[in-house]
């Protein structure tokens, strides 16, 4: 077994090494015939005639692809250091601006004289409405996806799997409007309910009014980040193996049973990725956040109240009148909410990482 | 922990097309069965019909009676799990849990059953890796991978997997097609030592084999593509292979035809 990678190796290496001589003959004699001025020696013409073997191109379509995609490559580079650069620039000096302390105050005045702004409050709500989403979206979004790859008939899969796709193109702007305008009255309703009855747990507790709380938001949030959950981890679970499943229904599995010892373990990496790529978009949604957070700058667990917050929305909200400063302090915060997003995918690529020696195995 | 298995006008659909037509065939308790056949004359199919694996497949579907030890396994009120921890199936290829170590795949199957207590499980991996002689090899690295191992393990560790459970029948499904020729006989000498416990029904292609292991041989042939798969013969192997009655078997083993 130990003997496989340097074997596949070396075939690689002489697939790299063949393919000149296999692609040389005929596209040869074709440029020569009709471009006399061509860079090869006069010798490489006899091709087949007993001569010497025709030199290396000093310059081919090999070699101007190879340069395309090292340019695209270091363009990618070039590109991010260069956002980098410019956040910082402009973020700088309003940071050193700030009156406040840019940690811990709560609220975000930064275009008065004496500019104050913290980012506890907005990283706060960003990370709760996201944490909030993933936490309905994810149970929702696996059950919907096993029933479409092991329990429902395959075409009504391939219809359902089409529709949850379908959602996935809906633009944020009309998931906005929808939970500001249409989704907002039964989640009042809801709310007002659990503060009656549930009033005594905090996140449940206040005096209203209700509706655009984070709990709109987030479940707001969680239907957006639905269709990329469930159907990635869809295509993950029909890429279980047969073999597997059927040893674990010899065994006597249920299909539940069958379910959770081949099927689940087997897509776990896949699915992990699928709720970061989920998490990603909960993160850094802007615009329905905007539209259905009651804006309000404080740290509080209230899901029912109105109030919430999160960088992006708050970018958008504030963006269109802020001065200098301003903008550098939405700047600033959107370097962390950068950073956030970096630390979430870091997590997540430790924890696929941690498990490779069994992942690996299994591909 | 060995019982028969009674076979009687069994038929096996895939969706409108017949795979095999009453097939009737019984088993004897602690012996060795070879299935053997050309491609595509249902042997598998069979065999995937005792513990009713064959109706996993959409549109599959079997008629007929199957018995072990006079209990119906078709019978409308059995449950297909219990059917399938009493007859256990090791496959063609190797196919541990890919995500689970070595222990984990030989105790999967008792897990399932509900089995908790460490020492309980303990045992019964000690057990199976021992009766699937598969413990030295693996008992320092039970925490590994059982995908790591190489393919002669895997199907041992299947093979532990399965009688972990202490099943009563156990069929294979050509078990060694994917190994090499040591691996095989590692299989082969554990199919002997096996059937002190367990009823063991094997599909094999490779007649040599089914010479040397088995003790009675069932012989499976088709008219033509497209015809049902039919019992032909069945008799101790050494008269199957020595002494055929059918024209049909002598011509095969021969290897005048398939």
């Amino acid at each position: 077994m130990g003997e496989t990678p340097p074997r596949s190796a070396n075939a690689g290496t002489g697939g790299i090494r063949v393919a000149p001589g296999h692609g040389q003959p005929a596209g040869a004699s074709a440029r020569v015939a009709e471009a006399p001025v061509s860079t090869r020696t006069p010798g490489g013409g006899d091709l087949g005639g007993g001569g010497g073997l025709p030199r290396a191109r000093a310059f081919g379509a090999e070699r101007a692809f190879r340069g395309l995609t090292l340019a695209a490559g270091t363009a990618v580079l070039v590109i991010i250091a260069a956002i980098a650069v410019f956040l910082i620039a402009k973020a700088v000096p309003a940071l050193r601006a700030n009156t406040a302390n840019f940690w811990t105050y709560e609220g975000w005045s930064p275009n008065d004289t004496a500019p104050e702004f913290g980012i506890g409050t907005l990283a706060f709500g960003t990370v709760l409405s996201s944490a909030l989403a993933l936490l309905i979206a994810v149970p929702v979004a696996l059950g919907i996806a096993l029933y479409l790859s092991h329990y429902a008939p395959r075409r009504l899969g391939t219809a359902l799997g089409f529709l949850i796709d379908l959602l996935a193109a809906v633009p944020s702007v009309v998931f906005g409007l929808w939970g500001r305008d249409i989704f907002v009255n039964p989640v009042r309703d809801f709310s007002v309910w659990l503060n009656t009855y549930f009033g005594w747990i905090p996140i449940f507790g206040g005096d209203g009014p209700f509706g655009k709380s984070i709990m709109l938001g987030s479940l707001v949030l969680a239907i957006m980040v639905l269709p990329i959950i469930t159907s990635l981890s869809r295509e993950v679970f029909l890429q279980t193996p047969t073999a597997n499943e059927e040893a674990a229904l010899a065994l006597g599995a249920t299909r539940w049973e069958m379910i959770r010892t081949a099927v689940l373990p087997y897509g776990r990496p896949g699915i992990i990725a699928a709720v970061m790529l989920g998490l990603g978009r909960a993160l850094g949604e802007t615009i329905a956040l905007a539209m259905t957070l009651g804006i309000t700058f404080g740290i509080s667990f209230n899901l029912i109240e109105n109030g919430g917050n999160t960088i992006a929305a708050n970018i958008a909200n504030a963006f269109g009148e802020a001065n200098d400063t301003g903008r550098g302090a939405l700047i600033a915060s959107g370097l962390v909410l950068f950073t956030i997003t970096l630390i979430v995918n870091i997590t997540a690529r430790a924890i696929i990482y941690r498990r490779r020696e069994f992942t690996e195995s299994a591909a | 922990m060995a019982k028969r298995v009674d076979a009687s006008n069994v038929t096996a659909y895939y969706g409108a097309f017949k795979a095999i037509e009453n097939i009737n065939l019984t088993v004897e308790p602690k012996t060795v069965t070879a299935l053997i056949g050309p491609s595509g004359c249902g042997k598998s199919t069979f065999l995937r019909s005792i513990n009713r694996m064959h109706e996993v497949l959409p549109g599959a579907r079997v008629e007929g009676d199957l018995t072990i030890d006079g209990q119906n396994i078709y019978d409308r009120d059995v449950d297909v799990t219990a059917v399938r921890r009493m007859i256990g199936m090791v496959f063609q290829r190797p196919n541990p849990f890919p995500t689970m170590s070595i222990y984990e795949n030989v105790v999967a199957g008792l897990r399932l059953n509900g089995v908790r207590k460490k020492s309980i499980l303990d045992e019964a991996a000690e057990n199976s890796l021992r009766s699937a002689n598969l413990w030295d090899e693996v008992k320092g690295r039970l925490g590994k991978p059982g995908a790591g191992l190489s393919g002669g393990q895997q199907q041992r560790l299947c093979i532990a997997r399965t009688i972990a459970v202490e099943p009563q029948v156990v069929l294979m499904d050509e078990p060694c097609s994917a190994l090499d020729p040591i691996s095989t006989l590692a299989i082969e000498d554990l199919m002997f030592q096996l059937k002190d416990k367990f009823t063991i029904i094997i599909v094999t292609h490779n007649m040599q084999q089914a010479a040397r292991v088995s003790d009675r041989t069932a012989f499976f042939s088709i008219e033509k593509t497209g015809d049902p798969g039919r019992l032909i013969e069945y008799d101790n192997t050494q008269k199957i292979f020595s002494n055929p009655s059918h024209k049909k078997t002598e011509d095969y083993i021969t290897g005048r035809f398939g």
